[in-house]
């Protein structure tokens, strides 16, 4: 990959420089060993990794470069309270027993720094450019708009890394997605990577990495980035990236583990070498005309499944592809949704904002400025999961609690709640819910639920009026 | 790991595309600590229905399809969450190999990592594989991993493609996590060259 040519060195890609920088060994008919330098862990996918570790009798290797928080199973009630779920309890006191045992940092539940994985690592200055960061979670390529190459690992890679501080990998395709030209107001970060997913198919980056580029991605906030970053693996690939830049730099400097000082400034020089060179090449670029989009919205049982709000859902009989066919009529059943029709004035039951997409301070900001002074409809059960502690100390020092509780909504505390729905935060069956999360899978969010994915203004909207709701029209 | 042999057996046919890893083990049954007793609670809400009663229809409830250790599934398999429960419940079950014509990444590499074998095979292969266990529910295909071949029950055989590490591993049982430590002197010069970017200590 991007060898040396000569006196000229070829263009590279981003995502080529990153790779480049972390090989520790490449030998014939192995893939290459690649060091990690930032390693995010959690109580859902770590227990029989430590398992693992104690079977073997090995230590782990750098503690130093790992973090643990407990984000997935944890209640998002009053932290006081005892945890209901024993079997939750469980894991949660084994993570916890695990990372002292093994030397490594982790934010507990009662900790001010407690929070869901990939809403912590940016907050603390942990993620920063030019990096490798696994976890074993899906959605690590969220650190990816920091300019880092972070990707989703399973329980036997965590071991690995645990152990090594290396993983053994092979290069990965490189997908250029180019959005240009400027948003329209109501239309948001949310909307553009629904818009790509919608596009291309949750398979459509399957072997790839994404560098997402071009002047509205340029344009977007540190947040709005990761909320793009965030669902590159909804499009299938394992990692998605944004170049840094002064946004970056401007949202990095003062955060407890950014770099102080003379080492700040050594490291924004380096730092600025990162991004793609001029005319370097991608295995693939996709465009995407900002101008011309709208609110999205889910109708279906996976991410792929979306459309402009106004739009009516699909048909299945317009589809060729039998098993494509019976797959989309598989959803339009689970759903209990007609074809032929925009999602525009369907009755939801609840209204979820929070997850690892959707959950950061401008989150809950711009979900505040539409409630405020409002009242959420009396039909529907509104939750408002901050995705830390520190976001939920931020909102409440500029009293965007009493704007959500003053509207009827649910002011909860931190972690990964109903996006995952394995912590008692869950739809009844049959339920509607409009969700800021990231994926509307059958059952995701509660055996027989049923999820339309969206912004957190088109869920806030929704959450005034009790129906899928077209933001645009209350702005 | 367990070596990985060449087997002939029935096909378990589940043809839908973009089946995601929440399907194959829902997330509820995530908070165990150990990796047993998963098996019980593969495909669950396919496999019962609300009373906890197994579906007839499912596929995993019909007597043939309940010797089959491959599962035929439609595109783009494993799609969603890292969790590597899903190979585990997958292998528990009595799994081997899975075949469909495109698999999700993580879970590709989950399942290499736990002997369960992700076919690959054209569309062509694909529709042939459908036709003939809806044909004939009992008919058997054969893997052999060793020569990446897959015998159709007709008796014709394709090829199907995996990365040469991944075979390897799999057919000799190698463990990754040895491999990996016998590169020490690789890891720990890289870690003298580079020049440490951050320290979790400083935030704990």
């Amino acid at each position: 990959m991007g060898k040396a040519n000569g006196a000229a060195a070829q263009p590279r890609t981003i995502i080529e420089k990153v790779w480049t920088n972390h090989i520790v060994s490449e030998r014939a008919g192995a893939p290459t060993l690649l060091y990690i330098d930032l390693h995010l862990v959690h109580e859902v996918t770590s227990p029989q990794a430590f398992s693992g570790l104690r079977e073997r009798g090995l230590k782990v290797r750098r503690p130093d470069l790992t973090i643990g928080t407990t984000d997935h199973s944890i209640p998002t009630h009053d932290r006081s309270l005892p945890i209901v779920d024993k079997i939750a309890e469980t894991q949660i006191v084994q993570f916890e027993k695990n990372c002292r045992d093994f030397g490594i940092p982790f934010y507990g539940p009662h900790s001010k720094k407690q929070g869901i994985v990939h809403v912590i690592g940016p907050e603390q200055g942990l993620t920063q450019p030019g990096m490798t960061v696994v976890c074993g979670d899906s959605h690590t390529a969220t650190h990816g708009a920091f300019g880092a190459l972070a990707f989703g690992i399973g329980t036997s890679q965590v071991e690995h890394v645990l152990a090594t501080q290396c993983l053994l990998q092979s290069p990965s395709k490189t997908f250029e997605v180019r959005v240009e030209g400027t948003l329209k107001p109501g239309v948001g970060a949310k909307d553009i990577i629904l818009n790509l997913i919608s596009r291309i198919g949750i398979g459509g980056g399957t072997g790839a990495v994404f560098e997402y580029a071009g002047s509205a991605i340029g344009s977007l906030s540190m947040e709005e980035r990761m909320t793009i970053c965030n669902m590159s693996i909804e499009g299938g690939a394992r990692a998605g990236l944004v170049a840094p830049d002064d946004t970056t730099y401007n949202y990095l400097a003062g955060r407890p583990a950014a770099p102080k000082g003379a080492d700040w400034d050594r490291a924004v020089q380096l730092w600025r070498q990162l991004p793609t060179d001029e005319g370097a090449s991608f295995n693939k670029t996709i465009y995407i005309d900002a101008g011309s989009l709208e609110p999205m919205i889910t109708f279906g049982t996976n991410p792929g499944m979306g459309i402009p709000i106004t739009a009516p859902v699909p048909d299945p009989a317009v589809v060729s592809d039998p098993l494509e066919r019976e797959s989309l009529g598989k959803a339009l059943r689970y759903m209990n949704l007609p074809s032929g029709k925009p999602l525009l004035g369907h009755p939801v039951n609840v209204v979820f904002i929070g997850s690892c997409t959707n959950s950061r301070i401008s989150d809950l900001r711009a979900a505040a400025g539409l409630l405020k002074g409002r009242k959420v409809n009396p039909h529907v059960r509104v939750m408002v999961v901050p995705g830390s502690q520190e976001v939920k100390a931020q909102a409440q020092a500029e009293g965007l609690d009493r704007v959500f509780t003053d509207a009827g909504a649910e002011w909860r505390e931190a972690g990964c709640s109903m996006c995952i729905a394995m912590n008692g935060d869950q739809l009844k069956p049959g339920e509607y819910s409009v969700s800021t999360s990231n994926r509307n899978f059958e059952g995701r969010q509660g055996k027989g639920g049923r999820t339309f994915l969206a912004s957190p203004l088109t869920a806030a909207a929704t959450a005034i009026t009790g129906v899928v709701t077209d933001v645009r029209t209350l702005l | 790991m367990e070596k990985f042999t060449t087997f002939t057996s029935r096909l378990a046919p589940l043809g839908i595309d973009n089946i995601d890893t929440d399907q194959i083990i829902p997330a509820r049954f995530l908070k165990t600590i150990s990796k047993e007793g998963l098996d019980r609670n593969l495909f669950c809400d396919w496999r019962y229905d609300p009373a906890g009663n197994p579906n007839p229809d499912f596929i995993l409830n019909k007597p043939e399809g309940k010797e089959a250790q491959i599962l035929l599934a439609g595109d783009n398999f494993g799609c969603g969450s890292s969790r590597e429960h899903a190979p585990w419940a997958l292998t528990q079950y009595g799994f081997r190999a899975v075949i469909s014509t495109s698999f999700a990444d993580i879970f590709r590499g989950n399942s290499l990592k736990n002997s369960l074998l992700p076919i690959m095979v054209s569309p062509e292969a694909h529709r042939k594989l459908f036709a003939a266990v809806q044909k004939d529910p009992v008919s058997t295909v054969t893997v052999d991993l060793a020569n990446q071949t897959l015998t159709l029950p007709d008796g014709e055989q394709v090829t199907f493609p995996i990365d040469g590490f991944a075979r390897y591993c799999m057919l000799e049982g190698v463990d990754e996590v040895g491999y990996i430590l016998k590169q020490e002197d690789a890891i720990a010069a890289y870690e003298a060259q580079r020049p440490q970017t951050v320290n979790t200590l400083s935030v704990a």
